[in-house]
């Protein structure tokens, strides 16, 4: 058949050229549309021999698949033209500042103290509370600390008020932790081991001391617990809260409630004015420790010819402020919101020993 | 505790260097907390001599003073009398430092006349008050060092200072000796034995002692001896440079030989002016009102028991604390009355605390002092009085007898290495105990050990192991570890309660909130707002008014943090605290609490329009999440009528029934937020941890979950009712219509006023349906609708909005 080859062009050429969808509609209609004249062309098959009809079938066949094709091809063309352009309409300025959205944090003292049980829990220790006004006996006289020793006088006891007529000895703020070793002893006997941290009170007041701190208590009591085991709890308790091996160094000292008594000092560097632990050859005091003493067992209602163990008080303050190079103990408690956002933790930064303290 | 070097080796024999003798002192117990290097602060001063010293041509004081120094021939302003031809003097070069007048000296022109540098006097250097003239030197070489100079010639002069912590039970080692004694038994040099004293009284002592009946049990000996015709007078060089040393001022002979025996032997003696004591002297306790003028020039009242001592006159001495002004020893003192005595320790301790006086003697007496030394101690003072004063000593004079402190404990060698965790032989613990003083005896594993006089603080067992720890030295522990208590991975161990309040201080900080740890003291006005700052909660003692009472509630110690921050600049506020507060001033009359502080704004201005003033609703939310985080039912009431502190009309107590209060949150009242000075309104939350129930099931299955295939259908009613009428009711009428067919119902809407009328209100909700066996046709839909209305109307009083 003639004139399919000027059809063709004739047809390609407009649906290259069409400017819009409902252009290339029309273009659709006119040309394969049940009118379309290519539609008509074949109808006119039927009229033809067939012979004729062998010839001109197949070509007007791959005529309407060509246009069809075209058409297709130049709608998803159009198509993705007009989406481009949306979409450069919709440019946002995403340098403009997010959605504002609070930020929590934890204090520090509540992150270390949750570090500190982390450690102990995995060494079997468990957690004990005691109040804080405490009374005279649990502060002092069960930890034999009679009235007139003299560790009373050096303590700066806080005193609360006491009722006219009410004549036992006034209440005091307790002034260690080491009260909820007696009441720990009393409620669950031996053996047993538990770490009391919390809130503890001293009258004193300057750069590096305040009023109220924080005091984690530790004690272990079994029949053969000995001052070694005590430096290897602690050796290793510091080896995992500091990250890095941490070497300790036992002094003799005296506390009324322990026997023998020591020093405990952490290997530390002091170079270039910052303190780093576990390294260097300087010491640096963090804590107090020894056995038990007779007394105190037998003052918790333990029998201290048949058990042993041993007890250690340290600062929570301060071992959060060597570990995170907090500088002053004070602003601890004051709450300024820049040094809360400083030295603050996250929510999700919960401390456990699988994935580090 | 002061020492100096040379004075520790009057009594021990030693060649250790004073590092070694530090770091032992330290592991022993002894504390070292300084030591003072005297020469340290000398070493830059020379020798020179004075070759001429001319009159300065415009000050009459003044002389021009040439001077040969080691870096050639120095001219030198000098304003000393003795500044004169030929002397050799102590030079300060410009750029040394002159500790006495804290100056470093530079090149300078006095009144018109250069100077190139200092000539020093003794108190220039620290070395004495001496400031009459400029230090002349008997010997030395021009550039000499000065420090090199007095080690040879005034050794005293450059003696280390050594400075320990004594802890309470070292009685001992609150005397030289005792330090020496400790140094020695660790193999620092041997202990040198005590000098013999036997001072032959050549009279009879004109002052007689008695000791009343009713106080030998805290006074049980008093001796004494009168020497007459002493010379007092300024005390020799070497015992004014000891005491000095450690920080003493110098008195007089009488006096610092006193000061002497207190710091060698921890021996506190007193002298009286016999001159001045009228008749005997008598040790009884106080009737109560007596007073004395002590020798601190302030006046002492007596309880009733207190322990003095007394002559014809009155009360003249405080037993064991302080002697009084009127009998004490003065440059004119003649006769003498040295006493020696020993007071009970827990009674001097109360008696110097009621009085409030801290002196050497009292600190001493009770820690305890050697009662078997009270007379060696007298014969050996005695005989420092007659060498440096002269005169004549008296017979002793002596009322009751020294106590008895012979006692002895077993001591249980092994049980001392298990407690260790050290292995210490039993021969090496006895060497031990042997060389400080202690005697043991006995064959097996345990040995009888005996005390001696001077460790009143050994008493019992335990006190003998730590004797032989520290001895043995704990910085020799070896770690050893511990056994686990249970094979495996270790139990959990935190209480329920520990639990919440984690769960409770991350979900705030997971909120937005920062906590804050705030003391648990604040001022009685803050605690008063809170229906706290009463007697019971109030400290006897407060370090100061702001922090006078145990805090009620955690809320006022937040406002205060918010105030301080908002002073600050920062208004916008999300704080939070968990911890105790105080109902009470006895033991367990505090409780957990979980406090929020929501100020300002929801966030700073941002482009979208979304910042707005925070609001009760804020507060609402996070005191729910909490809640939901701790454990709390999801079925809860907010009732009204929560504590004086909260906005009466903004606030809502969450309850499980009328009594169980879980939380409150609200907004605060203005007129408490004025008195904490904060700007603009302010939200909060406290959340009560201990009041949420615990759940009745331990086990960790939570059952089967139902999710129906059927959807869910959601209608909407809008009510119109009184403005005062809660949405809560009409929420409740409407789940109560079909209990099995209503899943949810949610208020979506709330408008006020209007074209409604004044006191009226709409409230729009959203009810879906959630059926479980079938779908629902219209109609039953429709039913549900209208049973819903009806509800609503009846319990609410309102009618549907068309």
């Amino acid at each position: 058949m003639d004139g399919l080859d000027s059809l063709r062009s004739t047809w390609l050429e407009k649906i290259a050229g069409a400017a819009d969808e409902a252009t290339l509609e029309e273009f659709r209609v006119a040309a394969v549309g049940k009118k379309g004249e290519i539609s008509l062309k074949m109808r006119e098959l039927g009229k033809m021999s067939p012979e004729e009809r062998q010839v001109a079938g197949p070509a007007l066949n791959a005529l309407k698949n060509e246009v069809n094709a075209a058409l297709a091809a130049k709608k998803a063309a159009l198509g993705d033209a007009a989406l481009d352009e949306r979409l450069r309409a919709e440019w946002l300025d995403v340098t403009l500042p997010s959605r504002p959205r609070r930020q929590g944090t934890i204090h520090p003292v509540s992150q270390v103290t949750e570090e500190v049980t982390a450690i102990f829990a995995d060494m079997g220790f468990t957690v004990a509370e005691g109040p804080q006004v405490e009374t005279d006996f649990y502060n002092f006289d069960a930890l034999n600390i009679p009235g007139h020793h003299p560790a009373r006088a050096e303590m700066d006891t806080f005193y609360m008020h006491r009722k006219e007529g009410d004549n036992r000895p006034p209440h005091v703020l307790r002034t260690h932790t080491s009260p909820v070793q007696i009441r720990h002893m009393e409620a669950h006997g031996a053996p047993c081991r538990v770490i009391a941290p919390g809130r503890v009170y001293r009258a004193d007041y300057d750069q590096t001391h305040t009023p109220m701190f924080h005091q984690v208590e530790g004690m272990a009591i079994d029949t053969d617990i000995s001052m070694a085991n005590l430096k290897w709890v602690l050796e290793e308790f510091f080896t995992a809260f500091f990250g890095t091996k941490v070497r300790t160094r036992f002094r003799a000292s005296h506390f009324p409630f322990t026997e023998p008594s020591a020093e405990v000092d952490i290997q530390c560097s002091f170079e270039g004015g910052t303190v780093k632990v576990g390294e260097g050859d300087g010491w640096l005091e963090v804590l107090g420790s020894g056995m038990m003493h007779p007394k105190v067992l037998q003052a918790g209602g333990i029998d201290p010819d048949v058990y042993q163990g041993f007890a250690f008080g340290m600062g929570i303050d301060r071992i959060a402020m060597l570990k995170y190079g907090v500088p002053d103990l004070r602003a601890m408690f004051e709450s300024d919101l820049r040094w809360l956002k400083h030295y603050g933790f996250g929510a999700l930064e919960a401390p456990a020993v699988h994935s580090g303290v | 505790m002061k020492f100096t070097l040379s004075w520790l080796k009057d009594h021990l024999d030693t060649t250790a260097s004073v590092d070694e003798i530090a770091e032992t002192l330290t592991d022993l117990g002894l504390e070292v907390e300084e030591v003072e290097d005297r020469a340290a602060r000398l070493k830059d001063f020379t020798l020179a001599k004075v070759i001429t010293a001319e009159q300065h041509p415009d000050a009459d004081r003044l002389r021009v003073c040439q001077v040969d120094t080691d870096e050639g021939v120095k001219q030198i302003v000098c304003g000393a009398p003795n500044a004169r031809d030929g002397i050799t003097v102590v030079l300060a070069k410009p750029g040394t430092y002159v500790p006495g007048i804290d100056t470093t000296i530079g090149v300078g022109k006095i009144r018109g006349v250069e100077s190139f540098g200092m000539m020093a006097s003794e108190r220039e250097l620290e070395l004495s008050d001496e400031h009459s003239g400029i230090i002349e030197l008997p010997s030395g070489e021009v550039g000499q060092s000065f420090v090199d100079w007095l080690a040879d010639h005034d050794p005293a002069k450059v003696d280390p200072v050594i400075e320990i912590a004594i802890t309470p039970n070292r009685q001992d080692a609150l005397g030289v000796r005792g330090i020496a004694r400790d140094l020695a038994a660790r193999g620092i040099g041997t202990l040198k034995p005590e000098k013999a004293v036997d001072v032959k009284g050549g009279f009879p002592c004109p002052i007689g002692v008695t000791i009343d009946a009713d106080t030998l049990d805290v006074a049980p000996h008093f001796a004494g001896r009168v020497i007459r015709g002493v010379k007092n007078g300024p005390s020799p060089q070497w015992l004014q440079d000891r005491l000095r040393a450690i920080g003493l001022r110098p008195i007089s002979a009488l006096v610092d030989v006193t000061n002497f025996f207190t710091f060698d032997q921890n021996r506190p003696l007193h002298v009286f002016d016999a001159g001045k004591v009228t008749g005997d002297l008598r040790v009884h306790r106080a009737k109560g009102g007596e007073t004395l003028l002590a020798l601190d020039d302030k006046t002492y009242t007596f309880a009733p028991g207190q322990t003095v001592i007394s002559d014809a006159n009155g009360v003249e001495s405080i037993a064991g604390v302080m002697g009084g002004a009127k009998t004490g020893c003065t440059e004119e003192t003649v006769d003498v009355f040295l006493e020696s005595a020993w007071w009970d320790p827990i009674h001097t301790a109360y008696t110097g605390r009621d009085l409030k006086i801290n002196s050497d003697a009292r600190y001493r007496f009770e820690r305890g002092v050697d009662p078997e030394y009270t007379l060696p101690g007298l014969d050996a003072a005695t005989q420092m009085i007659l060498d440096l004063c002269g005169g004549e000593a008296s017979e002793v004079v002596e009322a009751g007898a020294p106590i008895t402190t012979a006692r002895s404990y077993p001591l249980n060698t092994t049980r001392v290495q298990s407690l260790v965790g050290m292995s210490i032989p039993k021969d090496q613990q006895v060497a031990h105990l042997t060389a400080l003083g202690f005697s043991a005896t006995g064959t097996g594993d345990v040995l009888e050990v005996w005390v001696p006089s001077w460790r009143g603080d050994v008493q019992g067992e335990a006190d003998l192991v730590e004797e032989v720890a520290r001895l043995a030295s704990l910085t020799r522990l070896e770690p050893q570890p511990m056994r686990r208590t249970q094979a495996g991975v270790p139990a959990p161990v935190l209480t329920p309660i520990q639990k919440r309040e984690r769960a409770a201080r991350r979900m705030m900080a997971a909120l937005g909130y920062n906590e804050c740890v705030t003391y648990s003291f604040i001022d009685a006005a803050a605690a008063a707002l809170f229906d706290g700052g009463d007697d019971a909660t109030r400290l006897e003692n407060p370090i100061s008014s702001e922090m006078s009472h145990m805090r009620p509630s955690l809320l006022p110690g937040l406002l205060q943090a918010a105030a301080r921050n908002q002073a600050r600049g920062m208004m916008d506020l999300a704080l939070f605290e968990v911890g105790a507060a105080f109902h009470g001033g006895e033991p367990g009359e505090q409780g957990l609490q979980a406090s929020g502080v929501l100020i300002g704004h929801s966030g700073p201005r941002d482009p979208f329009g979304g910042r707005r003033a925070v609001d009760v609703f804020d507060v609402k939310a996070d005191a729910e999440a909490v809640l939901q985080a701790i454990g709390a039912p999801a079925k809860v009431q907010v009732l009204r009528g929560a504590e004086s502190w909260w906005h009466p009309g903004r606030h809502g107590k969450v309850c499980l029934g009328p009594q169980k209060v879980l939380g409150v949150f609200g907004e605060l009242h203005p007129k408490v937020l004025a008195a904490m000075d904060i700007k603009g309104p302010a939200m909060a939350f406290t959340i009560y941890p201990a009041e949420v129930p615990m759940p009745r099931s331990t086990g960790a299955s939570r059952g089967a979950v139902t999710i129906p295939d059927l959807q869910a259908v959601e209608r909407d009613f809008a009510f119109v009712v009184d403005a005062g009428v809660e949405a809560a009711v009409l929420v409740n009428a409407a789940v109560g219509a079909d209990k099995a067919l209503i899943e949810d119902v949610r208020v979506f809407d709330e408008f006020i006023g209007g074209a409604l009328g004044e006191g009226r209100k709409s409230i729009a909700l959203t009810v879906r349906m959630q059926p479980t066996d079938k779908t629902l046709t219209e109609e039953e839909i429709e039913a549900v609708g209208a049973k819903v209305v009806a509800k609503v109307e009846a319990a609410a009083g309102g009618t549907l909005r068309g």
